[in-house]
């Protein structure tokens, strides 16, 4: 999709972002047991009345476990040529393992899904030792439209020509880390020149053993047009959206997607100009012109590539209030000075609550003053997040805890393995202690919520497991 | 050309020329009002007020008027009124009262005229022209009176990233998982951040210095800078012993003259300032008469009493930018890299290159100070007409910092006509760290800006060369004004901010979505980087 087109169809009246609120649905599974996408349907279906159906949609972790070493693309296209167009483009750094459409559901009469485009799916292989060719043209492409149009300085794409070749296979729960730093900004670059050069084409999600499936209906529909119900992971996120600003769009759902990176949000960032100019010098330009876009690229920089914790990070997005920081003992309050010195034009201001995820771990986080509805609970190794706990007790009815986190604390829920934080089965006094061990602590602290979620205990209801994946 | 007289021979022969200009300023005292006191006598510190002797009645000498209005504050029946003089000439688009007036002035006296205070010309301002956002609906507002509301503000390079040698070698590790969680705990460490000031609003008081301004103006500047958590700024006139006491609030300058420099005086102070330039003299030096320097000001600025303190147009020892960068790290060096070391320079047509240059200098926080900002002395067409005002000039720098990828390197102070709040948020949203505010607080103090404060005869004290004059300012309770005026400032950016749903001011710098124009044209919108009202 050529940059105007984008802006088109995101921003048709030129507004300075797109505005927009939403329900929220988030859940993981820690043990790593695979859940029926239906679960995520479900969950959104109880969250209805917060969209308007002009944008819905889900992100889905550990969905393609027989091809979990390929990078599953999917895309948005307008017509075959844009597809022809696409391949053309793919051939040259990859090797194609599989390429179709995504299975689908005809749209049924009465189903609030509308006119979907071209929706097809691959899964590549990086060639190895093929450099990028045009490296520099992703870049040049990223500067244009900046800021009223100048200055093509801005372009990332210096110095960014890498080769595609290193990002051999992986683990079947990918990590953001597992990449290797080059070749996921190398994926970056390349995912942003095909969104924002390629006319007719838009890619929703592009990592390993994960996908996004969103458009332009209610979420359950959605849903139910990609046959969600035919997939299971270990994890799933679910949107629903109430845009004031945009057209429908498929592009414009959520979850936005960056690597493995997928945010869904509900909220305004009114911080959002300073953001967006502090992320621009470190790379990153914000096309769609949406808080979305600026959380996942927030999160990219401060967890992927400056290597903050999710708490360090939860501590910039959402920092504690000075008055709040000024009482801790010195060491604690030396960190969060720094952290907030450095990063505060990082600083999320305004009223939202944003569900995180990448392989392997689900970020919960409403902002500083809890101006947004967050609920978060557990049931055996399940955590959930959500708007409402209406849409977890739907699809749980029996849980071990509901909280509502307090303002700015992360709820972090995390693949056994991969968890090195986290004191299993100690609740912490209390989250403003929590969020101070945070900040303290070094190896030993994770959010209240993740210290909360005890370690072992039998699953809650069986109903959303693999096994239960149709056909 | 024998004939030839100097204007100083002229004098000898002639004696002074008689003014052809009429008083600027009516003085009318109501007679039902008046009762004799004197207090008019004793308050008008330019001899305007006269107790007639013969008549038995205060009378008044107003050709001398300047229209400070002391007399009529002070006045215990309030029966006197100063009034601009209706009397007009033929109206002349292209020659002006000012201009006449001038040319007599000079034809009179052959010399630069001079004046006091910031540029007083109808430029645009364009704070005029700038509207501010709020919520409604779709984000909610936040009421400053019940959340917290932060105003904190750091001063001084930041680093673009926490600490990334821990973290490359936490990656070197290898792990499996996510190298995030098992950082050492080095890995944020506050020592390893540039030195910063703190401050508790982002409003701080402009270098003003002793000898342009009294040591009880000073004084009040200090002890309200304490009081508000924030900053004032020596000028360069060295900082008097007695006053070392606000060390912790204090910015010291090292301007061209180097006045009262040595190690103890960088050494105390919170931040360093390096004065290039000044919004309302660009590119000019500066001259205190030697009559004015008196044993304690000789003392605090280092140099024999009587003498004139010149400080020379440029730096004699900064000819070009990487003579700046080796006085700023000479001054690193002397603070031992404890203390942010800014720069200071008056907005000129280049100033997002200088800007920059600066910042690559290694400074450590920018201060530019707009075509409207004040002055002790100037000659009037300097300050008139030589700088840009201080939004673009911020746009411009702001914009350039960031598209070099380097404003996280430097803060920024802009100053030069702050009047309102609104001036001074308008100035965050634009990507301003901080303001200096310098007349502000003046006029806060009693100053009226008749602008004569190079005469030294402030009837108000505050840049009052005379110690009887000075005595006028009482420090406690000037400060009191001040900080009574920071706190009022405070409060209403609180309360703008809340209005936006912003609950911290750093969610507001440099965010220009926050603001709209009206009225300007396409390029000042564009060199503002803002839209206009309704886009
Ligand atoms: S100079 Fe000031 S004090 Fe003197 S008469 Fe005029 S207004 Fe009054
Ligand atoms: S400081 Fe004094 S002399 Fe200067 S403008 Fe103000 S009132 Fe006049």
């Amino acid at each position: 999709m050529t940059l105007d087109e984008l802006r088109q169809r995101q921003n048709p009246y030129g507004d300075d972002k797109a505005i927009d609120a939403c329900g929220l649905f988030g859940v993981i599974d820690r043990s790593g047991r695979r859940l029926n996408g239906q679960i995520a349907i479900e969950a959104m279906a109880n969250l209805h009345d917060r969209g308007n159906g002009l944008g819905g949609g889900f992100a889905g972790y550990g969905i393609y476990p027989e091809m979990a070493d390929a990078i599953a693309l999917h895309v948005m296209l307008d017509d075959q040529a844009s597809r022809a167009r696409l391949e053309e483009e793919l051939q040259q750094d990859f090797h194609i393992r599989l390429a179709e459409e995504i299975p689908h559901r005809p749209v049924a009469a009465g189903s609030s899904v509308q006119a979907p485009p071209l929706l097809w799916r691959y899964f590549l292989d990086p060639q190895p030792g093929i450099s990028r060719r045009p490296g520099q043209r992703v870049g040049q492409g990223l500067g244009q439209g900046y800021d009223q149009g100048r200055g093509p300085e801005h372009g990332s794409g210096e110095g960014r020509g890498h080769g595609f070749g290193s990002g051999d296979g992986g683990p079947v729960v990918g990590a953001s880390a597992e990449y290797d730093p080059e070749f996921a900004d190398s994926l970056v670059d390349f995912v942003m020149h095909i969104n924002r050069d390629l006319p007719g084409v838009y890619v929703f999600s592009c990592a390993r053993n994960m996908g996004v499936f969103k458009g332009v209906g209610y979420p359950e529909d959605i849903g139910e047009f990609f046959r969600l119900d035919d997939y299971a992971g270990y994890m799933w996120t679910g949107h629903g959206r109430f845009p004031t600003n945009t057209h429908a769009w498929w592009g414009g759902a959520h979850p936005f997607s960056l690597l493995d990176w997928t945010v869904v949000h509900n909220g305004e960032i009114s911080s959002y100009g300073t953001n967006r100019r502090f992320l621009e010098m470190y790379g990153y330009y914000c096309t769609l012109q949406t808080d979305t876009e600026v959380i996942a690229y927030a999160a990219d920089l401060l967890m992927r590539r400056h290597h903050l914790s999710v708490n360090e990070a939860a501590l910039v997005l959402a920092a504690p209030m000075w008055k709040e920081i000024d009482r801790l003992p010195a060491t604690a309050r030396q960190r969060l000075t720094v952290l907030r010195r450095v990063y505060a034009p990082l600083l999320l201001n305004g009223p939202f609550t944003v569900i995180i995820a990448r392989s392997g771990e689900l970020i919960g986080l409403g902002d500083r003053v809890r101006l947004r509805p967050f609920v978060a609970a557990s049931a055996g190794d399940r955590l959930y997040v959500a708007s409402e706990e209406a849409a977890i007790r739907v699809v749980e009815p029996q849980l071990d805890q509901v909280w509502i986190p307090r303002g700015g604390e992360p709820v972090v829920g995390r693949l056994d393995g991969l968890a090195q934080a986290g004191v299993p089965g100690a609740v912490a006094a209390s989250a403003a202690v929590a969020r101070a061990q945070a900040t303290t602590a070094t190896t030993t602290t994770t959010a209240a919520c993740a210290a909360a979620w005890p370690a072992a205990r039998p699953s809650g209801r069986a109903g959303w497991g693999e096994q239960e994946v149709a056909g | 050309m024998g004939q030839a007289r100097t204007h100083i021979e002229a004098q000898a022969v002639f004696g002074p020329l008689k003014p052809y200009l009429e008083p600027e300023f009516l003085v009318e005292r109501d007679p039902d009002r008046c009762i004799q006191c004197g207090v008019c006598i004793s308050q008008c510190s330019f001899g305007v007020h006269w107790f007639d002797v013969r008549r038995s009645q205060v009378r008044a000498e107003q050709e001398r008027c300047v229209g400070c209005h002391r007399c009529a504050v002070f006045c215990p029946t309030g029966a006197l009124t100063i009034r601009r003089n209706p009397s007009e000439y033929r109206p002349n688009a292209n020659w002006r009262p000012e201009f006449v007036a001038d040319l007599k002035r000079q034809a009179e006296t052959g010399g630069v005229v001079l004046t006091g205070m910031g540029n007083d010309k109808p430029f645009r301002v364009y704070w005029d022209h700038l509207l501010l956002n709020a919520s409604q609906v779709t984000n909610p507002s936040i009421d400053p009176l019940r959340e917290p509301m932060e105003l904190r503000t750091f001063l001084g390079a930041r680093p673009d990233q926490v600490n990334p040698s821990a973290s490359t070698s936490a990656l070197a590790d290898g792990a499996t998982s996510h190298p995030v969680e098992g950082l050492p705990a080095a890995m944020v460490s506050v020592e390893d951040l540039p030195p910063a000031l703190q401050l508790e609003t982002p409003i701080m008081f402009s270098a003003m210095s002793y000898g342009a301004i009294s040591f009880q103006a000073q004084l009040a500047l200090f002890e309200a800078a304490q009081a508000c958590g924030t900053y004032a700024n020596t000028g360069e006139g060295g900082w008097p012993r007695p006053l070392r006491r606000f060390h912790d609030h204090v910015i010291v300058q090292v301007a061209s003259g180097r006045f009262g420099v040595d190690a103890d005086y960088l050494n105390e102070a919170a931040m360093v300032e390096i004065k290039i330039g000044q919004g309302a003299k660009p590119g000019i030096g500066g001259h205190l008469p030697g009559e004015k320097v008196k044993a304690p000001i000789a003392r605090t600025r280092m140099i024999p009493e009587g003498t004139d303190a010149l400080s020379p147009a440029p730096h004699h020892d900064i000819y070009s930018i990487e003579d700046l960068a080796l006085l700023i790290y000479a001054l690193k060096e002397a603070t031992h890299y404890e203390k942010p070391v800014a720069v200071k320079v008056a907005a000129v047509h280049n100033v997002a290159a200088i800007a920059s240059g600066i910042a690559r200098a290694g400074a450590d926080v920018i201060a530019i100070d707009g075509v409207r900002g004040g002055t002790g002395a100037a000659p009037k067409i300097i300050r008139d007409n030589v700088g840009i005002p201080i939004e673009l000039a911020l746009a411009a720098v702001d914009r350039r910092l960031r598209e070099e990828k380097i404003r996280n390197r430097v803060s920024l102070v802009v100053a030069g006509g702050f009047r309102s709040s609104a001036d001074v948020i308008k100035a965050i949203a634009l990507g301003a760290d901080a303001v200096y505010i310098g007349t502000a607080a003046f006029v806060a103090m009693g100053c009226t800006l008749c602008q004569k404060c190079y005469t030294g005869k402030c009837a108000w004290g505050i840049t009052a060369a005379d110690p009887a004059l000075a005595r006028r300012l009482n420090p406690d309770l000037a400060a009191e004004r001040l900080i009574n005026l920071v706190h009022a400032w405070s409060a209403e950016i609180k309360e703008m901010l809340g209005g936006m749903g912003i609950n911290a001011l750093e969610s507001l710098r440099g965010n220009r979505d926050h603001l709209r124009a009206v009225g300007l044209e396409q390029w000042e919108m564009d060199v503002l980087g803002v839209k206009g009202a309704g886009q």
